[in-house]
């Protein structure tokens, strides 16, 4: 019984173990080696001698009992459990059975009806196969029919379309009717040798005639938009008008519109205003204009297309002719310089819009004509500029003019000049930053045509260089030469003075101010021009001779008012009846206190300048020995006429060794040259007009007083005494030589006279 | 001719009288006037030897006073005119009178100039020319090309007309005018146009050139403002016969066409003082020779304003002497205006420049300290203007 047992369970472990296997359980490995384990009942390896021995030799009886009854207990209930097990597989396998025998039927009678099937769709082949060549010819009919149909519909159409067009266009649904047309068109054109469709297709083009006239109305009606337009051409464009007539009509609704644009620019406020006008109204007009007749005209290339394109940039090119008259026109108002932004402003805004239309026509050349335009209006405005500036110059002169012929309060006058020179200068200088700084505007990064290749180079040299700063200058120079020129003859009316002032200034110019406005200039103005400019050290030179001439016309000026003096109290004197001289004469504290004057007037502009060194003093006493020792010995020389050349030994040799002395020489930039040059001229004429009269003994003698107090007076305000020395002595040799009875009076009775007067 | 230099001559008294015996076409002869109150006054009559570059002279005495201006007769080469200062009871008076230079002298027999001193001949007087009513003389004229009949004097504010008769020993007032304005006008200087059958003369006085016609006595034009200051000089240009040079207290020499009066035809500013003297030269107006208060004689090449701007183009108005050759002149380009020479051998003022009647290249200036320098037109330019 155990064994049975035994082996059931072996074999059931046995079969658990397989499916184990099967399922490839791990744990397989360790109930494998319990079961290993020859006394374990469940394990694989059981064996019952072994299992028994070892019970035997363990237990007790009892155990052994127990373990018995436990073994008993155990088979019974393994049995039933494989009992129970053993039935349901066999009802399983009952059930399964019978499915298998039920669907074994079901095949055989599946297997009959496909039979039937099979012999069924032969027949329906066969039918079919009957029916349709049966049905062949039918079909055939059918599809004419329907074809027939189709024409009918269309036939109909036709037949309809003129009271359909009609109807179409009393609803003003004119696209509709053009596409209705459109679609007729070509059948009718092909049919029109049939009498009814004639009829139709004249009818039909009598509609679209109406409707061509009315569209044509439409298109010409200066009121319709942009939008209705160009409906209007497509559908006239449908209807088969000719396209260069379109083209022409469509430009020449477009041509009133942008002229009304160009009458109104004519009347408009400010320049940005009129340019925003400009571009808001015609420009854009323009560009729209263009814009959809390129939509329509020039949608696909071709012989129409350029035929369009050249109407096109013909039109434009016409009408912007106008505009850009009228744009140099209003340009040309332009005068006020007080904002140039404004200008620029206005110059970029046009500019820039100009971009638009000269991509959309390249042909019209916007771009080069629009930069044509704002290049003129920079050089215009340089020109006006320039203009502006030499005008304040003179405003700057006639102010100073004014100042200098103003009564003068007495405490004031010390300052006067070296204060005007100071505001001259400064205000015209301001007034050349200002203009630079406006000028600028031109060049900003932020302006669009700045970067145009005349702005970048010409317009910074050429223009604002040369043609503003140098020209300015060299109109400075001008204007101040002037002042020499025209009053060159008698009756001036430029002040000395202003002549005095005006030398300064441009000297000034020379030293600094001229590379100060050029260096400025050329900063601001980085031009990447090469061409040739002026430079600095011409104007320099410009300025200086300018100068120059400005300051021995001064000179001259004032030597003549001197001479002036001293030829008048010569020549209307009698110099041989006059009376023994007690003083010197009152022209001759004129002479000196003018002399004085003019040297207080230079001393505000000019710096004192070199002069040889000589003590005062002792030339002073020089002079006056050396004077009365020489008139002794000239006029107490006995001429004798057989020997020509001893008779003036005396002062030829004294020339020989003296210099010659230049009287309307140039001076030099300082008070003492300027002076020196002042009193030449007036001594010299002193000699000159002496040279013509006849003295008596007395009127010897005054001309002696006479030259010692200047000779007393200038010596301080000359380069070099002897100058004034040698002249003066001549006059009073010369006075004795042209002296009936020279007797010349004592030395110190002329100091005397002098030191009184 | 080995040499271009300056040929000088020492008078012994101050002078500023000179003039070219008109005349004398063969000799190259100059009448030099001497100013001095206190001895006799001479008339210096100077021989230039071209070839040897010698100086002969004859002293003349004139008595009468010191001599501001003197003229050669046209006609007769021993008949000259003087302005003079006469004084009597401290009174000065300027007179002028004709003169015949004595017959020992003629003909160009020069005596050795170590006699001149001692046996110095008077000169012969002819006639006064009486201005008592008039005032002073300032210049005395001869009418060129003329007979030797006509002479013009200005005194103060007179323009007198004198006609010499009976062998000039007698002097008519043929005819007068007056200038009239404002103030004490005094003529300064005139000169006898040779054109126009010599019936216009050119005066100065003070700024203005003013321009008579002598038959009517009328002023036919008047240069106001000609000069900034005095004028001192005027000269006819021998070859055009409206062209007229003056020169003044202003240091410029302006050149004149006296048919558009309002701005002179060329202007030059090269002496440094006043210019007391300018002559065209007689054959080859483009030469202008000026002396100066500066002490320098300038002689300048006005080629453009001349009666020859492009060489010999004008040939019917050509009265030279010269050999011309005029078809290779014409090919030539317009020449340039230039200063030719600044001659700087006087050191006091040049009160007179002169051309040499006989010899064309040749003139002869006179300073205050009585310094006569002959000088000759640089050969280069001689030979540019004749060939």
């Amino acid at each position: 019984m155990a064994t049975v047992e035994e082996e059931e369970s072996a074999k059931k472990k046995k079969s658990h173990g397989i499916l184990k296997l099967y399922y490839g359980m791990t744990e397989e490995g360790k109930a494998a080696e319990r079961h290993l384990e020859p006394t374990d009942v469940d394990g694989v390896h059981f064996n019952p001698e072994l299992y028994l021995t070892k019970l035997r030799k363990e237990s007790s009886l009892s155990q052994l009992m127990d373990v018995e009854a436990d073994m008993v207990r155990q088979i019974r209930s393994l049995d039933s459990e494989m009992q129970t097990l053993v039935y349901e597989n066999y009802n399983k396998f009952i059930s399964a059975t019978d499915t298998i025998r039920k669907m074994k039927n079901d095949f055989k009678k599946m297997e009959d009806e496909m039979d039937g099937l099979a012999s069924n769709m032969a027949v329906i082949t066969e039918f079919s196969a009957r029916i349709s060549s049966t049905l062949q010819v039918s079909h055939q009919q059918i599809t004419k029919l329907s074809g027939v149909h189709t024409l009918l519909r269309k036939l109909q159409f036709l037949f309809e379309l003129p009271a359909r067009l009609k109807k179409c266009i009393e609803l003003g649904a004119y696209g509709q009717a053009v596409s209705y047309h459109s679609k007729a068109r070509s059948v009718l054109h092909q049919y029109q040798h049939m009498p009814s469709f004639h009829g139709i297709q004249t009818d039909c083009q009598a509609i679209m005639a109406g409707l061509a006239d009315t569209l044509r109305q439409r298109f010409r009606d200066p009121a319709s938009s942009p939008q209705e337009l160009s409906e209007c051409v497509e559908m006239l464009l449908n209807l088969e008008e000719p396209a260069h007539l379109l083209c022409d009509e469509f430009l020449a609704h477009g041509r009133g519109r942008l002229a009304s644009h160009l009458s109104d620019l004519q009347e408009s406020g400010d320049i940005l205003e009129f340019v925003d006008r400009g571009c808001g109204g015609f420009i854009s007009d323009a560009c729209l204009l263009a814009a959809s007749y390129q939509s329509l005209f020039s949608k696909e290339p071709g012989n129409s297309a350029q035929m369009a394109e050249a109407k096109l940039t013909v039109f434009l090119e016409e009408l912007s002719t106008g505009y850009f008259e009228l744009v140099e026109k209003r340009l040309h108002q332009e005068k006020s310089l007080g904002d140039n932004s404004l200008l620029v402003r206005a110059l970029d805004r046009f500019h820039r819009r100009l971009q638009a239309p000269s991509k959309l026509v390249p042909g019209c050349g916007f771009n080069r004509r629009g930069t044509e335009i704002v290049v003129r209006a920079a050089q215009e405005r340089l020109a006006q500029y320039l203009q502006s500036l030499k005008e304040f110059f003179q405003g700057c002169l006639t102010d100073v003019r004014q100042a200098l012929a103003a009564p003068r309060l007495p405490g004031k006058e010390t300052s006067g000049l070296g204060d005007l020179l100071a505001g001259l200068s400064a205000s015209v200088l301001n007034q050349i930053k200002t203009v630079l700084a406006a000028v600028h505007l031109f060049t900003a990064k932020d302006v669009a045509f700045s970067n145009k290749a005349y702005f970048k180079g010409e317009f910074c040299s050429q223009g604002v260089r040369e043609g503003l700063i140098v020209a300015f200058i060299t109109s400075v120079c001008q204007t101040a030469r002037q002042f020499c020129e025209i009053p060159g003859e008698k009756g001036t009316s430029t002040p000395p003075s202003l002549l005095l002032l005006l030398s300064r200034l441009c000297l000034d110019y020379e030293t600094s101010t001229i590379s100060y406005i050029l260096t400025l200039t050329d900063e601001q103005f980085l031009g990447q021009d090469r061409s040739p400019v002026t430079p600095v050290s011409s104007l320099c030179s410009l300025a200086r001779s300018t100068a120059q001439t400005l300051l021995n016309q001064f000179v001259k000026y004032q030597g003549l008012v001197v001479s002036q003096m001293l030829r008048k109290s010569v020549e209307t004197r009698d110099w041989v009846t006059t009376i023994e001289p007690r003083n010197v004469r009152a022209v001759m504290k004129r002479v000196v206190e003018d002399i004085t004057g003019v040297d207080v007037q230079v001393g505000l502009l000019y710096e004192e300048g070199a002069r040889k060194a000589h003590s005062s003093d002792s030339s002073k006493r020089t002079f006056s020995v050396y004077s009365s020792s020489r008139l002794q010995g000239r006029y107490a020389q006995s001429y004798t006429p057989s020997a020509p050349m001893d008779t003036n030994l005396l002062s030829n040799i004294q020339k020989l060794f003296s210099e010659r002395i230049d009287i309307f020489s140039s001076v030099q930039f300082n008070k003492v040259s300027i002076l020196t040059g002042i009193i030449k001229i007036s001594l010299k004429t002193f000699l000159e007009c002496v040279r013509l009269r006849t003295f008596g003994r007395y009127g010897l003698q005054q001309i002696q007083v006479d030259c010692h107090y200047l000779q007393l007076y200038l010596w301080r305000f000359v380069s070099d005494e002897n100058l004034v020395h040698c002249l003066l002595d001549e006059v009073v040799g010369s006075a004795a030589h042209r002296c009936l009875d020279p007797a010349p009076m004592e030395q110190s009775v002329i100091e005397v006279i002098c030191e009184r007067g | 001719m080995e040499d271009d230099a300056p040929v000088i001559y020492g008078l012994e008294f101050q002078a500023r009288a000179l003039t070219a015996q008109t005349a004398e076409t063969d000799a190259i002869r100059f009448l030099v006037g001497t100013q001095s109150l206190r001895y006799d006054n001479q008339i210096h009559v100077i021989d230039f030897d071209d070839e040897n570059n010698i100086i002969n002279k004859n002293v003349l005495l004139h008595h009468a006073g010191e001599i501001w201006q003197i003229g050669a007769s046209p006609a007769d080469r021993n008949v000259l005119a003087t302005c003079y200062n006469k004084i009597s009871d401290s009174k000065v008076m300027t007179c002028a009178a004709v003169w015949r230079i004595p017959k020992e002298l003629q003909g160009g027999n020069h005596e050795s100039p170590d006699d001149t001193s001692s046996n110095a001949q008077s000169l012969e007087l002819l006639c006064h020319l009486d201005s008592t009513a008039h005032g002073n003389m300032a210049c005395v004229t001869w009418e060129p090309l003329g007979d030797g009949k006509k002479l013009l004097s200005l005194a103060d504010n007179y323009l007198l007309i004198w006609d010499l008769q009976e062998s000039s020993t007698k002097s008519v007032l043929s005819s007068s005018a007056t200038l009239e304005g404002k103030g004490q006008l005094r003529f300064t200087s005139g000169k006898w146009s040779p054109h126009h059958n010599c019936t216009q003369v050119a005066t100065a006085n003070d700024t203005a050139i003013r321009g008579w016609d002598i038959r009517s006595m009328r002023q036919i034009y008047c240069i106001e403002n000609a000069h900034g200051q005095l004028v001192r000089d005027l000269d006819f240009n021998p070859n055009k016969q409206y062209y007229l040079a003056s020169c003044g207290d202003d240091c410029k020499v302006k050149f004149w066409d006296t048919r558009n009066i309002h701005e002179p035809v060329k202007t030059l500013e090269e002496h440094s003082h006043w210019v007391w003297s300018v002559r065209y030269n007689h054959s080859h107006d483009q030469l202008v020779l000026t002396g100066s208060s500066d002490s320098r004689v300038i002689l300048s090449n006005m080629v453009s304003i001349s009666s020859e701007p492009f060489g010999h183009l004008v040939d019917d108005e050509d009265l030279s002497d010269q050999e011309d050759n005029p078809q290779e002149e014409k090919t030539k380009e317009p020449l340039q205006d230039s200063i030719i020479g600044t001659y700087e051998e006087h050191e006091d003022s040049v009160y007179a420049v002169e051309w040499s009647s006989a010899d064309p290249w040749l003139f002869a200036s006179l300073s205050y300290d009585g310094r006569l320098v002959i000088n000759r037109v640089p050969r280069a330019l001689k030979y540019n203007i004749l060939l």
